[in-house]
Order: C-alpha cells, then structure tokens, then sequence
C-alpha cells in the first residue's frame, strides 16, 4: 500500500521523533511510506484565526506535494480534519475533493483501513489518554460523551493491544486541553488554566504517560508539565505503538 | 465590577487571578453538565428528541412571518394586545407606555433574558418606574448592580457568603448567616410582599405556540405565576424566534429544556397561558432587536433555534474558567458568542475566538444548533472584514508567506531552532506569552524532513 | 410603515427556504410500571405520593400531613366540609392567608412526574402557588408514560390558562444548594384516585 506522509509543521520543527515513528510504523505494517519534500503546513492556525482567505496558496503547495497518492496518512487530528473539511482549489478542485477523501489521521488508518489486529508493541506504563477534540468530535475517533449514544474508541482499541499498557480512566474522559491553536496565545490565562486541570487529572490518577493523537495537545500540556516539575511524561500514541522491546 | 473591561482576554485574565475561585466555578458548572449527562441517558430517544426539535425549528425559521400572523391573530382573538418592536428601545418604550396608561410606577418582573438584552430595568429607573426582579438569582444581582452572568443561573459566580452579606445589607438578614434555606425563606418573604403589591408583572416567553396564541413560561420558583395571577397587567416579551408551530410540539421542547438547563426533568411550573384572567389586561410584545437581520445570514441563523437552556455554557471549558461577566454581553458562552456580532462586530470581535473549537457545545445543543462551525465561520467574517486586532492580521499574512514557500519555510524553521538553542533567552522572556505559564518545547537537532533525507531518501 | 410591517418584510425577505415539519416523535419512553416510575420521580423532588380510592380519605391524610393548619381551601366540591377557607372572592390577593390548598388534575405523567392542571373549576390561577402547601387530584387511571401521551390527551383543549405542575417550588440559585419552596408551594402531595 502506497501511503504518502504528511507530516504537521510543528511534527517537522519540534517533534520529529514523532514522524520517525508514524514513518516506522506504516513501513511494518507493510506501508511503502514516501515523505512529499516540499510540504509545510495544512494552513489551519491561519485559518482558524480568521484568515482562510489567505490560505490559498498555502492549498495549492499541499495539492502540489499529495496530487495522486491514495492514502495521505497524518499524525495529527486536528491537522486532518482541517484539510477534509476546508481544502480547496481556485485552480484544481476537483483534485482538492479527491484529496479530501483519501486524507486519513494515524489512529483511524490503523484501524479501518489497515484493519490492524496486533502489535508488536511494549509499553509497561500507567497511561492516560487524551482523546483531542477535533478528532474525536470531528474526526469521530472516539465516542463524545454528551451524546447519549454507545461507547466506542478506535485509540483505546489500539493502545489495548499493546503489551503491559494500563490505560487509565479519567474523571473528565474529553475535556479540552486548551491549545486551540493561536488561542494558547490570545487567550492565555485561559488556555493555561484548561491545561493545568488536564494535567491534574492524569497526575490525579497517577499515569506515568500522557499520551494522544494530537502533538499540539500534548506540548501544551508538556510545557506546562515542565513548568511544573512535575513527574508525568507526554509522548505521542504513534511512539507508543512503534514501541518495540528494549 | 467588571464592567468597564472591553474584551474576553482580558477580563478572563482577571477571573483567573483567583486560582481556587475558578477551581470553583468551574466545578460547580461541571456539576449541571453532570446532571444533565445523568438525566438524559434516561431517555433512550434522547438524539431523536434533538433532531426533532431541531426539525421543528427549522421549519419555523423557514415559515417565520406565517406562524408569526397566525400567532398574532390567535392572540388577539383571544384577548391579548399585541405589539411589535424592531428593537430595543422600542420594546421598552412600549412597556413604559402600557405603565402609563395605568398610571403603574412600580412593577415585578420573572426571568426574561431578552428584557436584559434590551436594557429595560435601567430604561425604565430613568423613567421613575420601579422593577424589582423576582426571579433569586435575578434579584440577587440586581441588588448587587451587576449583571446575571448565566442565561438559567444567574447567580452562579456567587458564593453563599456573597450572598448573605448582600442580603444582610438589603434583607435585613442576620450578619454572616449564609445558609441557603435561611436566606431564600428571607427573600420569599420579602418579594411576597412585592407580588402582592405590584399591579404589572412582566414575564419572558420561553415558548410561544402560533396555531393557539398562547404562550410558555417555564419557572422552578413558580415566580412568574405568582406576579402575573395577581397584576391587573400582564406583559410578556418574546423573542421572535421563541415560536412554535403546535401546541403539542410543547412535548417536545418540555423534555428537552429542563434536562439540558438542569438536569431536571422538566422545571417545577410549566405555565401556559391563553387568555387573560377576568377584569386583567394582557400584552406580548414581538421584539425584532437584529434577529431578522441574523435570519438572512444563512451561516449563522440557525443560532435563531436556540431556547436559551444554557447546556452550551455549562459544558464549555473557556466559559467555566472565564465567567460569564468576560463576554460582556447579555446572553454570554458559545450561543452568545455567535448572537452578539449579528448585534455589533467591532464591539464584539474577541467573541468568537473565546474559544479552542472543541465542539463540546454542539453536542450538548438541544436543537443541535452547529455552534463550533459558527464560531469558526463568525471569525473569516470578522478577519475578512478587518475586525481582527492589526497586529494579528499582520502576523497572519506573513504566516501565509513563509508557509506557501517551501524553502522559505525550511531555513526559518531552522533559523528558529538555531536561535531557540543558542539563545534561549530571547525567546524564553515575558514578551513571549507562551512562555508566562509554559515551558518550551525543546529544539531538536534535526526536523523530520532533514531526518528523512538522511535516512530515507533513496 | 409601523414595526410590525418592516418586520415582517424584512423575515419573508431573509427566511431560508420552506422546509416541512419532522412529525411526531414515535418512539418515546414506555416504562414497565409507570405508577412506580411516577411515585420515584415525584420522591426525587421532595413530592409525596398517595394511592386513595375515596375523597374522605384524602381529608383524613391532609389533616395528618399538615395537622393543626387552619386556612384550608379547595374548588373540588368533594372537598368542601374539609376546607375552612372561602375562595368565593374577587380579589385573589386575599387568598395570601391561605396554607393548604387542593387542586384537582387532569393527567399525570410518569417520566418526570408532571401533572397538567387547568383554570377549568378554579376560582383563581394563583391558588396553586399563593398557597403554602399544595395538594393535587388526579384520577389514578389517568397516568401516562410521556409527555407525548399527555399531549395527545390535552391537545384539543382550549384554554385560559393551565399549567404542568411538577414538584414544590424550588430553587438551586444559592451556591447550587437545592432549596424547596421558593415563591410557590413549600411541598406538593399528589393523591392518585381510583375511582
């Protein structure tokens, strides 16, 4: 299966450990996984401060880099859902729409396109998940909880498989961390506060790991982790997953 | 108070200078959401109720001046006056004219957001005309001078003890008694001496039936009842969008309100309302106030369904950690934020960004109004329109730039690692807002596309 | 131009295009013991509820639920030797003396223990929440599941003014502590009648 690789902008600049290991986990589920060179950004903190109008070109560059490939495959919820719902082209939009529906974020490719079963992982930890909002209210990775309606979680589904993981409930299983992307700026006091109480929570029922689909999520909360001194480690779920035996 | 703070950040900064007071605010609004969670899984047909009434209201946004003329004659067929307002001045000078004609200076009043929204209490003060709110919660702020800061509860930034020593200046109430039931049996009394006395009594209109020209009003306190039963007039102000087609499409809306505002199965008193009682005078007055304005805007007049439960607040995470106060606006959280720029965008611009677009809200909306789309969609009107601070608009474009050219993007990336790791303190200072509470990521040696090449590129 | 026109010009030139009505909801709550479902969710807002088959029975609980109470008023003319008070006034303001007070219903719904009251036989509206306590009739073999069922029983009224009444009065506005007997009623006694 041919996957292109779209990495998010902050994955590339701060986090690339994260990318190696959404790289290294498609390539051993047999994955022939290729990074377009000239991606940036999917255009989102623009957009959602207002600004779609000046993502045009910023569209075009992302239709330039993934035109033609089957499965665009990002590690990133928030990121995904942005190009599905908000991708398009002055110049090409029916290439854009096609786009749209082949954009898949890692968790839901694992389980509903690749379907996977097993891994080969080891992560003897107490971890908390961090279900994010756009995937899990945008992308539907997880049940909401204000609905009345079954519970069903594809990131739970996969971190079960994994080899000594104890995954903990939460008192607040899907509450927001508080990045909202420039929000974290322009709403400060806010943003922090939103995160300090997720963080209580996990640090509440003692998880060694923090872990999510988002990397935005998690180094807001990592930052304020460090501020803290605080003992709770972040790490994302793809470097989880590619977790093998040390 | 707070009222002469311009924006939501900056009154949210203040609210948060308080650790332990948010930790409880915050709580106590998580509390309401919890109850609503725990009623509504008691309703296997919980999602369905929602789509229905979403339908319903659908059908009377697409219908509104039919159902409106209906509603009207009905009621005035019935014995009730009917007035229409464009806005909100209008309203007011009309419940002061109805006053007049009574000679009335003194009126109670139940719970009725919209007569916040028109500012009616301090229009009819200049006026000479008393009102005195009966509602507690609604008592209890206008005897503090602030405004409510919830839609259903508008005493909930309050304390018990912020509320005792209110009411030991203005009650009469023993010094530091703080007691719940102790001061609710003060303000029982007290406020049955003013629905015994007062010959006008305005209620709100939660729901308004056009095929009967009746009217709903939903109170725990059983307030509205007791001022409009007594008054030789009657006034009830609606909303023009607080319409319903049938009277039995109540049983739609009576299980959904209570359940999502409380987390009760429906409110003590339900009181509806047809005719007026022998020898009294009954008025509803229509008011516009910029909702046929947001009625055209087809991106956003679907917040026109709302009726006004107040579940959006109580589940958003910004409005627990911000209050209500922060959106200096009558009807605040997620709804108000995509109501008020209809009203006024400059005022109004830091609204729709109060918020991280979890969505939350959406899914809690009885009539499933698309809350979080709205709020994503209110903020390209307001970027397009130049209502965004200029330095972010500046900040945007040159975003734009760097990240439409790939190799720009790669050497400022780097630049910008270089620079994090060589010196870290001219990033890490006070002008760096992330850095006031947080630490930063550390800069790693390589991106990921420089890994790539190295390791992956054949 | 008055308001009321530039109103109305301005919706039928901004309404969204005409979409139809949803119909009724069909699937709605059935509860396997509704009279249980009913006594279980008056109980969990401080309502009591009775099982009687006679109205002498009604008075002798009144007088053990609010014992040594005088001013005692009713419509229900079943219950005229029980109540000392007249309501044959025209000024409902003098009903304030009044501390017990007996209202007949029409129907009454288990799912959130509501009960649809009318003005029909009642001298005033404001009886049932000047009074300090309340007591509600209802004929026992009107119980319905849902508000749903309610409504298809009392649609086709046509009223002056009636009410669903669910509980005392109450309020939470102090801290969110529930405090029972707000402006209305103090406590609320439903009597299921069979008849």
């Amino acid at each position: 299966m041919k996957v292109g690789l779209f990495i998010p902008c902050y994955i590339d600049q701060f986090y690339p450990q994260v990318g190696v290991a959404t790289l290294e986990l498609l390539e051993k589920y047999g994955c022939s996984v290729q990074f377009p060179l000239n991606q940036t950004c999917c255009g989102q903190p623009m957009a959602n401060s207002g600004f779609e109008h000046l993502t045009r070109s910023c569209n075009e560059l992302f239709i330039d880099n993934f035109e033609g490939i089957d499965y665009i495959v990002c590690p990133s919820g928030s990121c995904t859902l942005h190009i599905k719902d908000h991708l398009h082209s002055d110049k090409n939009e029916s290439a854009a729409q096609l786009i749209r529906t082949r954009v898949f974020e890692l968790v839901e490719f694992l389980t509903d396109i690749l379907k996977v079963n097993n891994i080969d992982a080891h992560f003897p930890y107490r971890v908390g998940m961090h279900q994010s909002c756009h995937g899990q209210r945008g992308l539907n990775l997880s049940q909401m909880t204000e609905l009345n309606a079954p519970y069903f979680s594809k990131p739970h589904e996969l971190l079960k498989l994994v080899k000594g993981l104890e995954l903990i409930d939460l008192d607040r299983q899907d509450e927001c961390c508080g990045f909202g992307g420039t929000f974290c700026i322009t709403e400060e006091a806010v943003s922090v506060k939103m995160g300090k109480d997720r963080v209580a929570d996990h640090e509440k029922q003692e998880v060694e790991y923090i872990t999510g689909g988002d990397m935005s999520c998690l180094m807001h909360m990592a930052g304020i982790i460090n501020r803290k001194g605080s003992e709770v480690k972040v790490i994302h779920i793809a470097e989880i997953l590619n977790h093998s035996h040390h | 108070m707070k009222t002469d703070i311009r924006n939501h950040p900056e009154a949210s900064e203040e609210f948060n200078r308080n650790e332990s007071y948010v930790n409880w605010h915050d709580e106590t609004l998580w509390f309401v959401r919890q109850k609503r969670d725990k009623v509504i899984h008691q309703i296997p047909e919980w999602e369905d109720l929602r789509e229905k009434a979403s339908g319903i209201k659908h059908f009377v946004l697409s219908h509104m001046d039919e159902l409106l003329q209906e509603f009207e004659a009905k009621a005035i067929a019935n014995g009730i006056q009917v007035h229409w307002a464009l806005d909100g001045n209008e309203h007011n000078q009309i419940v002061e004219n109805i006053l007049n004609r009574h000679s009335i200076r003194q009126m109670v009043k139940s719970k009725s957001m919209l007569t916040e929204e028109c500012h009616l209490n301090p229009y009819l003060a200049s006026k000479g005309i008393d009102v005195i709110d009966s509602d507690l919660g609604e008592r209890i702020v206008q005897l503090r001078q602030e405004p409510p800061s919830h839609i259903v509860m508008p005493a909930i930034h309050l304390k018990k003890k912020d509320i005792g020593d209110l009411f030991h200046i203005h009650l009469g109430t023993k010094e530091g008694a703080d007691d719940p039931r102790y001061l609710t049996e003060a303000a029982r009394n007290h406020l049955r001496e003013t629905f015994l006395t007062r010959r006008a009594a305005l209620t709100g209109v939660n729901f308004a039936i056009a095929a009967t020209g009746g009217f709903m009003v939903c109170t725990n306190e059983g307030n509205a009842d007791m001022g409009a039963h007594l008054a030789d007039v009657h006034i009830a102000c609606m909303g023009m969008e607080k319409l319903i087609p049938a009277f039995d499409d109540l049983s739609v809306f009576l299980r959904l309100l209570g359940r999502s505002a409380t987390g009760q199965p429906i409110t003590s008193y339900s009181s509806y309302f047809e005719k007026p009682r022998k020898g009294q005078e009954m008025h509803i007055i229509i008011v516009d106030n910029g909702r046929s304005t947001q009625l055209g805007r087809a991106d956003f007049r679907n917040s026109l369904k709302c009726i006004r439960c107040g579940a959006c607040m109580n589940t958003c995470p910004v409005y627990r950690r911000s209050g209500g106060h922060s959106y200096h606006n009558a009807v605040a959280g997620p709804i108000g934020s995509i109501l008020a720029p209809n009203i006024d965008m400059r005022k109004n611009a830091d609204l729709p960004f109060a918020s991280t677009l979890c969505g939350s809200c959406t899914n809690v909306c009885p009539v499933k109004i698309d809350i979080h789309d709205q709020l994503y969609k209110w903020r390209q009107v307001l970027g397009s329109e130049g209502y965004v601070p200029k330095s972010k608009a500046i900040g945007m474009k040159v975003m734009s730039t760097v990240l439409s050219q790939p190799r720009f993007y790669q050497w400022a990336g780097s630049i910008g690692r270089v620079v994090m790791k060589t010196f870290p303190v001219a990033i890490n200072n006070s002008l760096n807002p992330w850095y006031k509470q947080r630490e930063m990521p550390e800069p790693p040696k390589e991106s990921f596309r420089e890994w790539y090449i190295r390791n992956r590129q054949k | 131009m008055t308001s009321r026109e530039i109103i109305l010009n301005k919706i039928k030139a901004n309404k969204p295009a005409a979409t139809q009505h949803p119909g009724p909801l069909t699937n709605a709550i059935r509860y396997e013991n509704a009279l249980e479902t009913f006594k279980i969710m008056l109980a969990n807002i401080e309502g009591k509820t009775f099982e009687v088959s006679s109205w002498e029975e009604i008075a002798s609980i009144l007088n053990v639920e609010y014992p040594d109470l005088p001013n005692k008023a009713t419509d229900i003319p079943q219950l005229a030797s029980w109540a000392d008070f007249s309501l044959k006034h025209e000024d409902p303001h003098l009903l304030e003396q009044i501390n017990v007070a007996v209202i007949q219903g029409k129907v009454a719904v288990a799912e959130n223990a509501a009960i649809w009251v009318t003005e029909e036989g009642m001298t005033h509206r404001v009886l049932p929440f000047i009074t300090q306590y309340l007591a509600i009739v209802v004929p026992a073999n009107n119980l319905v599941n849902n508000m749903h069922d309610a409504f298809e029983q009392i649609a086709t009224g046509n009223y002056g003014w009636g009410a669903f009444i669910s509980g005392p009065s109450k309020t939470a506005d102090i801290e969110q502590s529930l405090v029972i007997g707000a402006h209305g009623a103090r406590a609320l006694c439903v009597f299921l009648l069979a008849e």
